[in-house]
Parts: C-alpha cells; sequence; structure tokens
C-alpha cells in the first residue's frame, strides 16, 4: 500500500468517524425539536410514520395559550419566571464575581489557595443534598415559591465558577497595564475600569452567559423551592406534562425547545471564551 | 492618630482583597454554609416536615446507625459510585478520542467544537426528556427504527427493565458531559507543543509511542480540569435521573440523590434525608478535593510549561 493511499484512507475514515459523532451529537436534540412541529396523534402512530405529513407551530400555539387547543399548564407564565430568576440572579452573580475575580487575579494574600479551594467545595454540594436545610429556612422566612428566593439560591450557586473565570480572564490582562495607567495618574479604581475592565469585558461576559444558563437549566432546588406559577420555572414546568395521565409528547417537546432556544444561541456566543477561561484558570493556577 | 498614613495605607492594601471577597462570602455563607451548619444539626433530629415540633427532638446518632443498617441506602450508594466510575471513565475515554479526531481535521474544525459544545450547555432536565422520548418502549424514535428497519419486532422496554434502565441512563450521561472532556483536551491538543513530538519521531518513536509518553501527560492536566469540573456538578445526573424513570422500576435505578429527595420530601423524614444528604456531601467533596489535588500534581509536574 503505497502512502499516498493510505493517507487518502485515513482521511477518509476520519470524515466517517466525525460524521457518526456529529450525528449522535445532533440527533437527539434535532428529534426533539421536530417532535415540537409534528401533532400528537402522528407522534404517537403506530407504525411510525417518518415523514411528518404536518409541520406546523400548532404545539407553541397551544403551550403559549393560543389557538383552538390550549394546555393546562401554564407556559408564559414558567417563562417569565425563568427569566427574571435567570437575568437578576445572573446579574447579582456577575458583580459580586467580578470583585472576587479581580481579587484572586490581581492580589497576593494569606490562604488564597485555601480560599480558593472552599469557594470551588461549596459549588460540589448536590442540589438536592442542599435543597433539605435551604427548603426548611426558606419555609420560615417565607421565601419559598418565590422569584426573590429562587435568585439569592441561583446567585450563591453562579458565584464560585463565575469567580474562577474571571479571575482567568483578570489574569490574561498583564498586571503591567493597570501598573502604567497608574503611573500616569489614575487610581487604582479607575485604571480597573478603563484598563483591564475593558480588556477582560468579553470575557467577563461568558462568564455571565455561563452563569445565566446554569440559573437557566437548574432543576434540582428549583423543583423543590418553587410550587406556583409565582416561582415555577420551565424546566419544573416541563415535568408538569409527566404528571398528566397521558404524556403530551409533542406539547413538551414543544416546551423543550423553548429551553433549548436561549441555550443554543448562548453557547454559540460564549464558546471560544469559555475554553479559553476554564483552561487558563485552570492550568496556570 | 498614632498610625503613621503610610502604615494605614498598607493595612488598607492587606485588607483589599479581603473586603473584595466579603460579598461572595456573605451570599456563600448566608445560602450555602448556615444552611449546611443546620442541615448537620436536623441530621441528629428525627425532624419530620408534618410534624414541626419535632426539630427539637434530638436523637443523638440514630438517623446514622439507621442509614448504615439501611441495605436500601447501601444499595443505592454502591450503585451511584459504579453509575460515577463507568459514566467518568467513558467520558475519559470517548472525550479523549474525539480530541484526537477533531484535532485531526483542518476544515470545519472551528463549527465542530461549537457543535460538540451544544449537549454541555442542556438543561439536564432536557437531556433526561429527550431520552425519555427516544427510548420509550412504545412510541420511541430507537424502537420505532428497530422495527422499521426490521431489525428487532418485540417493543424493547429500555426504561423499564432494571438493566437496560441504567445502560439507558448512564447513555444520557456521557451523551451530556463528554463534550466536558472532549473540548478541555482539545484545548489541551492546541496549546501543546510540537517540537517534543518532532524530536520522538527524528528519535524512531512509534505514533503509539509519541502518544503514550508525550501527548497523554501532557493531556492529564487538561483531563484533571475537566474531572474538576465535572466533579463539581455529578449529582446533576439526579435531574437526568428523576425525569427518565424517577428511580424507578422498583428502586433499581434509584441513586442516592433520588434517594435523599424521596426520604425528605416524599417521606417528609427529614432528619434522616439530612443524614443522607451529609454522605452525598463528602462523596461530591472528596471526588472534587482528589482532582483538584491530581491537577494542582499535574501542573506542578509540567511546571507551567503550558
Amino acid at each position: 500500500m503505497n502512502a499516498s493511499l493510505r493517507k487518502r484512507l485515513v482521511a477518509i475514515a476520519t470524515w466517517i468517524a466525525t460524521f457518526l459523532l456529529m450525528m449522535i451529537i445532533c440527533l437527539p436534540g434535532l428529534w426533539v425539536v421536530l417532535t415540537g412541529f409534528r401533532p400528537n396523534r402522528e407522534v404517537l402512530s403506530k407504525p411510525a410514520i417518518w415523514i411528518p405529513e404536518q409541520f406546523n407551530l400548532n404545539n407553541f400555539a397551544k403551550i403559549f395559550g393560543f389557538g383552538a387547543e390550549q394546555v393546562a399548564i401554564p407556559v408564559p407564565a414558567y417563562f417569565t419566571n425563568s427569566l427574571v430568576i435567570a437575568l437578576t440572579s445572573t446579574a447579582i452573580a456577575l458583580i459580586i464575581g467580578m470583585s472576587g475575580g479581580y481579587a484572586f487575579a490581581r492580589f497576593r494574600f494569606p490562604f488564597k489557595n485555601s480560599i480558593f479551594l472552599g469557594l470551588m467545595l461549596s459549588r460540589t454540594v448536590p442540589g438536592i443534598a442542599l435543597s433539605l436545610p435551604v427548603f426548611m429556612i426558606w419555609s420560615r422566612l417565607g421565601l419559598i415559591d418565590t422569584k426573590m428566593g429562587m435568585i439569592i439560591v441561583y446567585t450563591a450557586l453562579n458565584i464560585p465558577f463565575t469567580i474562577w473565570l474571571i479571575d482567568g480572564f483578570f489574569r490574561q490582562v498583564p498586571k503591567e497595564m493597570s501598573e502604567a495607567a497608574q503611573v500616569d495618574g489614575c487610581t487604582r479604581w479607575q485604571a480597573f475600569w478603563r484598563v483591564e475592565f475593558p480588556l477582560a469585558k468579553s470575557g467577563i461576559a461568558s462568564a455571565g452567559i455561563f452563569a445565566f444558563l446554569t440559573s437557566w437549566n437548574e432543576y434540582a432546588l428549583a423543583s423543590q423551592l418553587t410550587r406556583s406559577t409565582d416561582s415555577k420555572t420551565l424546566p419544573v414546568g416541563l415535568m408538569d406534562f409527566t404528571a398528566q395521565f397521558t404524556i403530551d409528547w409533542a406539547g413538551m417537546s414543544a416546551m423543550a425547545v423553548i429551553i433549548i432556544i436561549p441555550a443554543l444561541i448562548l453557547t454559540f456566543l460564549v464558546q471560544k471564551h469559555l475554553i479559553a477561561g476554564l483552561t487558563f484558570g485552570g492550568v496556570k493556577g | 492618630m498614632a498610625r503613621t498614613p503610610r502604615s494605614s495605607y498598607k493595612t488598607r492594601l492587606a485588607l483589599t482583597p479581603y473586603l473584595l471577597l466579603a460579598p461572595a462570602f456573605l451570599v456563600l455563607i448566608f445560602v450555602i454554609a448556615l444552611p449546611l451548619v443546620f442541615s448537620l444539626y436536623t441530621s441528629f433530629t428525627g425532624y419530620r416536615l408534618v410534624r414541626p415540633d419535632s426539630l427539637w427532638n434530638w436523637v443523638g446518632l440514630r438517623n446514622y446507625e439507621r442509614i448504615f443498617t439501611d441495605w436500601d441506602f447501601w444499595v443505592a450508594f454502591g450503585r451511584t459510585i459504579l453509575f460515577l466510575a463507568i459514566a467518568l471513565n467513558l467520558e475519559f475515554i470517548f472525550g479523549l478520542g474525539i480530541a484526537l479526531l477533531i484535532n485531526r481535521i483542518t476544515w470545519g474544525q472551528r463549527t465542530l467544537r461549537t457543535i460538540m459544545m451544544f449537549p454541555m450547555m442542556f438543561s439536564p432536565i432536557l437531556v433526561g426528556y429527550q431520552f425519555k422520548f427516544i427510548f420509550n418502549d412504545n412510541i420511541g424514535v430507537l424502537n420505532n427504527a428497530l422495527q422499521s428497519l426490521g431489525i428487532s419486532d418485540a417493543a424493547t422496554p429500555w426504561l423499564v427493565d432494571r438493566n437496560l434502565a441504567m445502560f439507558s441512563i448512564i447513555f444520557a450521561e456521557v451523551w451530556m458531559s463528554t463534550s466536558v472532556f472532549a473540548i478541555l483536551l482539545l484545548a489541551g491538543l492546541f496549546a501543546m507543543p510540537r517540537d517534543p513530538i518532532e524530536a520522538a519521531k527524528v528519535d524512531g518513536c512509534s505514533p503509539l509511542q509519541v502518544f503514550r509518553h508525550i501527548t497523554l501527560p501532557f493531556l492529564m492536566p487538561f483531563a484533571f480540569i475537566a474531572m474538576t469540573i465535572r466533579s463539581l456538578d455529578v449529582a446533576r445526573a439526579y435531574d437526568i435521573v428523576d425525569v427518565m424513570t424517577g428511580g424507578g422500576p422498583a428502586g433499581r435505578t434509584e441513586l442516592l440523590w433520588t434517594l435523599i429527595a424521596r426520604v425528605g420530601y416524599d417521606n417528609s423524614r427529614m432528619g434522616q434525608a439530612n443524614a443522607m444528604a451529609y454522605v452525598s456531601i463528602i462523596l461530591s467533596v472528596a471526588f472534587t478535593y482528589y482532582f483538584f489535588t491530581k491537577l494542582v500534581a499535574a501542573r506542578r509536574y509540567m511546571g507551567g510549561a503550558a
């Protein structure tokens, strides 16, 4: 076997393997998305209908309460709750995370590594284990089934990782730049806002997106701390469908699509910085 | 003022990092540390949600004693460890394979990398739902495909059979999290210096030897970052199990986390559930700590080469 033939075979094998891999990654999600646009009758039919005969937005109209058919699940309220809770907790976590991340990136102080490890360990507490005491305390404070209660929990959940990422991004900004600004007469605060923050901005934005998605996707805590349309989020709302006697697969898939879309868009925006932030923060220590 | 301005400036400078970290600490103490202390206290009481006064009913170590003699708990515990061991090893192996594969591709690499990140960003509850739908024995696309292709006529009960249900859950978990490994290992491959590989090739190393002795050691810190990140949220598997099987059939896919939820909320035995939760917390912390020290060691070994 000559070298060029062998090279070509390897290239073909690589492409086939990549193709199969992408199929495995993409098909499950695509199937759910496709189902979201098909009527239940078709989804449930036996033998299976492979080529959709009907393809429309009826399921979306249905779960949002328009059109002839409606579901008893208040998806618009869940959507608003999810959005409010995720956005607010992200904003707070970002402010706190920037302050903490800056401390780790720019200062030397005693117990720095232990404090960092402590922060990370606080994130390892399994959601369901944390939900037990938080449930008991929140019910005494009257925070059960309120957006405020969820915002506080998600802020805490997001802080450690936000600090990790932002620490990495600040460290990529050379220290000398802020020192030079200070020599030129800036205060440290001005040097931060005029030099370091603009340079780390896109990284911080991706830390924010990551925090948003964590809140947007969280289920274990939300499933116990929320009760009604006052605070139930989309992932918890999705489970409403399974509580019914027969599962409305098409409606559930339509709701899944609504949860997926922000994840897809934001992932697309964040991907480059996220990889950089994780590896940089991790490897260079 | 006894202090000279200089020394007060110095103390201020020394205090700055702590001041900057103070808000983070406040929130974490309020939402995580205090509840955990409360949870520890509760684990020594016979607290039941339906009887609030039982919060003051101190029972000492009885909850822990009960756990350690509880067969269901140990089965769930063992299953959780097994689940993590299988899932993490598969994720590492697949992740490494995918990273090496994508690294070979020159055209469209960026797109492939983006697509690879999608499962990671999916809500675990969605991943669970997605596979609940796909593995459904009656209308699931997998059985439909098998039947349409004439491979199998029977409706394979993917989520009802004890072994198949566990397999389905591991499949969902691996699908969701392999990309964490793939992406970080790929970042490692990009950061890798070319010279040692070229030198080894000149010296007559086979590709396998190059991989074994140069590529793999270089990638290990990246693998440990992935492990550390993964161990931060291994308990997300709760969401997947809860939506796919709810711990069933007959408790055969019950993991530590679903057991905690069942004991605490469904049976309202909060004291007992908190004792179990503590075991799960210690498990998670030990896990993260282990990988973090591995990461630090690997980093030191590389001597800041990356």
